[in-house]
C-alpha cells in the first residue's frame, strides 16, 4: 500500500513549505533516514526526513512549487505499484510561484554569463595597459595634455561656464553638463538649472557623435513585482500582530560608548592574534552588548516576561535573541541562558548563530522561545531607532552607532565623547516604563563600568 | 527687557562694570567733566568721581601708553577715542605695544584693555575723522576687534571686552548712538566675543557685515523679500577678531550665495578676508561668486551727497543681490 508523504511543519510558525530541491527521483529506493527534498520554511531551509521504506513512486510537488502543510508532496510504496492520484488542484496553483523561481535562476546565468566576460576584460585590461602607460606616461601625455589645454585656451567660449555647486550636484547626479542651459549671469549654470534639467525629460541621444550617453541614475531603476517569500509572510504576520496587540512604548537612553570600545578593543590586541587553541577569539562589540544585556536582566528581572492573556510568566533565564540581517529577511536566532554564559561563550554562540542563519540552517528550536531581543544597526550608521517587540518577548534593545560627539563632561569641560544610544520598545500589558528605564539604567551602568560583567 | 538707545546701552555697560570691578576705570578726552564728546559717558563722572572717570589732555600716545602701563598693573582701564582715527597718533601704543607684551613676556603679562570709541564715516565731519580701521587692528595678532549694530550688542560686546584679559577695540558708530532696541536688564548680560549672530534667518542669499552695514542689509533684504522673493539670511559678525567661521560657512552652505557688506575700505578690507574664507572652505557649495560691498575706495568725500554715495546704501545691496541672481532690474 503506498504511502503518501504530506508537507511536514517544520517550524512552529510555519503554514507554507517551499520545495526548493528534490533529493530523490521517481523510481529512486529509500529507506527510514532517507532526506527526501529541502524545504524553505519561514525561516530557514531545511530537509524533509523519510520514514517509510521503498521505492519513490510519484513526486507531486515541483522544485520551487509551495505547498501547504498536510498536502501530499510524493508517494512511497512498493517497486511497480501505482501512485495513487492526489488531484491537481495543488500544482494547478502554483506554477506561477515555480515560474518566477526559473525566471530568477535564468537571471542569474545571465548575470553571471555576463559578467564572467568583464572581469575577464578588466583583467586582460590590467596587464595590458599598464605597461606601455608606465613606459611612456613621462613623454606623451603632459604633451598631450598641453595641446587640449591650448586649444581650449584658443577658443575659450568653449568652456562651460557652471558654479562650483552646480558643477558638483550635476557629477552627483550624473547629468551631462553641456546639455544644461545656464541662467546666471554670462549663461552660468546655477544651481537651480542642475535641478530643472533633472526634472526635464531626457532628450533623446540622437546626436551623431554620442554613442555612449552617459548612466543616468534613472536607468538604474526597474519596476518589478517580487513574490513574498516565506519568511517575509512570517516577518509580516508576527510584527503585525507584535504592533496591533502590543502597546508599545518606548525610552532611550544615552551610554558613553568609550568604556566598552576600549575593554573590546584590550581583549582582541591580547586575543585575536592567538590560535583558537590558545584561547584566540576576537570580539564584536554586539558580543559585549549581548552579554551586558544578559546581565542587566539579572540585575532587573522584570524585563524578562512575557504575556500569556490571563496570566504573566517571569521567565527563570534569558533567552537572548538578536538580530541578523539576511538576504530577503530577518532572523532572530537566540542565544539560551545567556545569563550563565561567559563572553568568551556568548560570542562563539553569536558567531555560530549568524553563520547559520545567513546560510538559512537555522533549526526552529534555535530561533523560537526567547524572551528579550538585542537588535543593532550602528554597523550601518544608524544612530538611534526603536524596534518592534519580537512576540512573546516584553520588550525589544534597539542599539545605535557610537558617534564621536562634544559632550559637558563633570567639569562643565566640552570634550570629545563617544556616545551610543541604546532604544527600548517596551510592551505597556506585561511591564511600565518604570521598569523599562530600570533596565535602561542597568544596562547602561554596565557598559559604561564593563567590569560589573566580572562579578 | 528694556527698550534703551545704543548710547544708554554703552554707558550701562560702563557703569555696571564700574560698580562690579573696583579695577575698571574710563579715559579719555572730556569723557569727564564734560560728559563726553558723544555723550556716552553722560552723569557717570558725577557718579563714580576722579578716580574712575579721567580726563585725559589731547595726547593718545600719552593716555593710551598710560592704559597700557596700567593694565600691565592689573587695571581694567577703557580708553575713549573722541573719533577712532584718532588712535593713529598712538599707533605704537594702541597697536605695537598692546598687542605684543602678552607674546613677549611669555604670557606672563595681560593687557586688559579697551579702547572704545565711534569708528565711521558718513557724518560730514571730513576725511581725518571718518576713518573705520576695524581691518587694520584686526590684521594684528594679540588684538580683538569687536562691531556692534544694536543696543543690545553694544552692551554685551562692551561688557564682554572689559572683562577679557587681552585688548579689545570696540568700534561704535555716532550714526548708531541714538537707535533703539530692546536689551536685557541682567547685569551680567555678555555676549561673547567671537560669537556671530543670524539677524535675519534666509535662504536663498547670506549677507555677513558687521557694524551699520548689518542694519542697511535687514533693510535691503525686506525689499529683497517683497520685490523679488530673495529669501536672505543676514549674519552679523558682531566681533570682526576672533571670528566666528562656523557661522558664517554654515550659513553658506545653507544658501550657496554670499554678499558680503561692510562700510571698511575695499582694499584689504574685512570682506575681503570674508570672501577668502568661504571660497577655501565652502568651494563647493557656492552657487556663483562671492560678492561684495564697501565704502568707494577713496578717502571719506567732505561733500554730504556724494559721501552718502561713498557708503553702501540699501538700494546698492539690491542693485549686487539682483546683479548675483541675474535679474534685469
Amino acid at each position: 500500500m503506498a504511502e503518501i508523504i504530506e508537507m511536514p511543519k517544520l517550524s512552529d510558525t510555519m503554514t507554507m513549505g517551499t520545495l526548493v530541491n528534490w533529493l530523490v527521483k521517481e523510481g529512486d529506493s529509500v529507506s527510514a533516514g532517507t532526506m527526501l527534498a529541502e524545504v524553505e520554511t519561514d525561516k530557514a531551509t531545511m530537509e524533509v526526513e523519510n520514514f517509510e521504506d521503498g521505492v519513490v513512486l510519484k513526486l507531486y510537488a515541483k522544485e520551487g512549487d509551495s505547498v501547504a502543510i498536510g498536502e501530499p508532496i510524493c508517494a512511497i510504496g512498493e517497486k511497480g505499484e501505482s501512485a495513487p492520484d492526489v488531484g491537481g488542484g495543488k500544482s494547478a496553483d502554483t506554477p506561477p510561484a515555480k515560474a518566477e523561481k526559473k525566471e530568477e535562476a535564468k537571471k542569474d546565468d545571465d548575470a553571471k554569463a555576463k559578467d564572467a566576460p568583464k572581469s575577464e576584460e578588466k583583467e586582460a585590461g590590467k596587464a595590458g595597459g599598464e605597461k606601455p602607460a608606465k613606459t611612456d606616461a613621462k613623454d606623451e601625455i603632459p604633451v598631450e595634455e598641453k595641446k587640449t589645454d591650448d586649444s581650449s585656451k584658443e577658443d575659450g567660449d568653449e568652456r562651460i561656464r557652471i558654479s562650483p555647486l552646480a558643477r558638483k550636484m550635476a557629477e552627483e547626479k550624473s547629468l551631462d553638463i553641456s546639455a544644461i542651459k545656464g541662467t546666471g549671469p554670462g549663461g552660468r549654470i546655477v544651481k537651480d538649472d542642475v535641478l530643472a534639467a533633472e526634472k526635464a525629460p531626457k532628450p533623446a541621444p540622437a546626436k551623431e557623435s554620442a554613442p555612449a550617453a552617459p548612466l543616468s541614475a534613472a536607468d538604474l531603476l526597474e519596476e518589478k513585482t517580487l513574490p513574498v517569500t516565506n519568511m517575509r509572510a512570517a516577518i509580516a504576520r508576527a510584527l503585525v500582530s507584535s504592533k496591533t496587540e502590543a502597546p508599545h512604548f518606548y525610552l532611550q537612553t544615552e551610554v558613553d560608548g568609550a568604556p566598552i570600545a576600549e575593554l573590546r578593543k584590550a581583549l582582541n590586541d591580547r586575543l585575536a592574534d592567538l590560535p583558537p587553541e590558545q584561547g584566540g577569539v576576537k570580539f564584536t562589540v554586539n558580543d559585549l552588548i549581548l552579554k551586558a544585556a544578559a546581565e542587566a536582566v539579572r540585575r532587573v528581572p522584570a524585563i524578562n516576561r512575557s504575556w500569556k492573556g490571563d496570566t504573566i510568566v517571569q521567565h527563570g533565564s534569558v533567552h537572548l535573541a538578536f538580530g541578523v540581517a539576511v538576504d530577503d529577511g530577518l532572523l532572530t536566532p537566540v542565544i539560551r541562558d545567556a545569563q550563565s554564559k561567559s563572553l568568551r561563550t556568548i560570542g562563539s554562540e553569536a558567531k555560530e548563530l549568524i553563520k547559520k542563519a545567513r546560510g538559512k540552517k537555522l533549526k526552529p528550536d534555535e530561533m523560537s522561545n526567547s524572551t528579550l531581543t538585542v537588535t543593532n544597526l550602528g554597523m550601518f550608521g544608524i544612530t538611534d531607532f526603536y524596534g518592534i517587540i519580537n512576540p512573546p518577548n516584553a520588550a525589544i534593545l534597539s542599539v545605535g552607532a557610537t558617534v564621536k560627539t562634544p559632550v559637558v563632561d563633570d567639569k562643565g569641560q566640552i570634550t570629545v565623547g563617544y556616545r551610543m544610544k541604546v532604544g527600548l520598545s517596551g510592551d505597556h500589558r506585561v511591564i511600565d516604563g518604570a521598569v523599562g528605564a530600570q533596565y535602561l539604567a542597568a544596562l547602561r551602568e554596565i557598559l559604561e563600568t564593563p567590569a560589573l560583567m566580572l562579578v | 527687557m528694556a527698550i534703551i538707545t545704543y548710547r544708554q546701552a554703552i554707558k550701562d555697560a560702563l557703569a555696571e562694570e564700574i560698580t562690579r570691578d573696583e579695577s575698571v576705570f574710563m579715559m579719555g578726552e572730556e569723557v569727564a567733566q564734560y560728559n563726553g564728546a558723544y555723550k556716552v559717558t553722560e552723569g557717570l563722572w558725577e557718579r563714580f568721581g576722579d578716580k574712575r572717570l579721567v580726563d585725559a589732555p589731547i595726547s593718545e600716545a600719552g593716555f593710551i601708553g598710560l592704559g597700557i602701563g596700567a593694565a600691565m598693573m592689573g587695571l581694567r582701564p577703557v580708553i575713549e577715542m573722541m573719533f577712532f582715527s584718532f588712535v593713529y597718533v598712538a599707533w605704537d601704543q594702541a597697536v605695537n605695544n598692546a598687542s605684543s607684551i602678552r607674546y613677549m613676556s611669555g604670557g606672563l603679562i595681560n593687557i586688559p584693555l579697551v579702547i572704545r570709541g565711534p569708528a565711521n564715516g558718513g557724518t560730514n565731519v571730513g576725511a581725518t575723522h571718518s576713518h573705520t580701521p576695524e581691518n587694520m587692528v584686526a590684521n594684528f595678532p594679540g588684538l580683538k576687534v569687536v562691531a556692534p549694530c544694536t543696543a543690545a550688542d553694544a552692551k554685551g560686546l562692551m561688557k564682554a571686552a572689559i572683562r577679557d584679559n587681552d585688548p579689545v577695540f570696540v568700534m561704535e558708530s555716532t550714526i548708531l548712538y541714538g537707535e533703539e532696541s530692546e536689551v536685557p536688564d541682567d547685569p551680567d548680560f555678555i555676549i561673547p566675543l567671537g560669537k556671530a549672530d543670524i539677524k535675519r534667518a534666509g535662504t536663498d542669499l547670506t549677507i555677513v557685515g558687521h557694524g551699520r552695514s548689518v542694519l542697511v542689509a535687514l533693510k535691503a533684504a525686506k525689499e529683497l523679500k517683497d520685490k523679488h522673493g530673495i529669501d536672505a539670511e543676514v549674519v552679523d559678525l558682531r566681533s570682526i577678531r576672533p571670528l566666528d567661521e562656523a557661522t558664517i560657512l554654515k550659513s553658506v552652505k545653507k544658501t550657496n550665495r554670499v554678499l558680503v557688506v561692510d562700510e571698511n575700505k575695499p582694499y584689504c578690507g574685512v570682506g575681503a578676508q570674508i570672501s577668502h574664507l568661504v571660497q577655501r572652505k565652502a568651494f563647493d557649495y557656492l552657487d556663483g561668486p562671492v560678492h561684495r560691498l564697501s565704502a568707494v575706495d577713496a578717502p571719506a568725500i567732505y561733500s554730504p551727497p556724494l559721501e552718502k554715495i561713498q557708503l553702501p546704501s540699501d538700494r546698492d545691496i539690491i542693485r549686487e543681490v539682483e546683479l548675483m541672481f541675474n535679474i534685469n532690474a
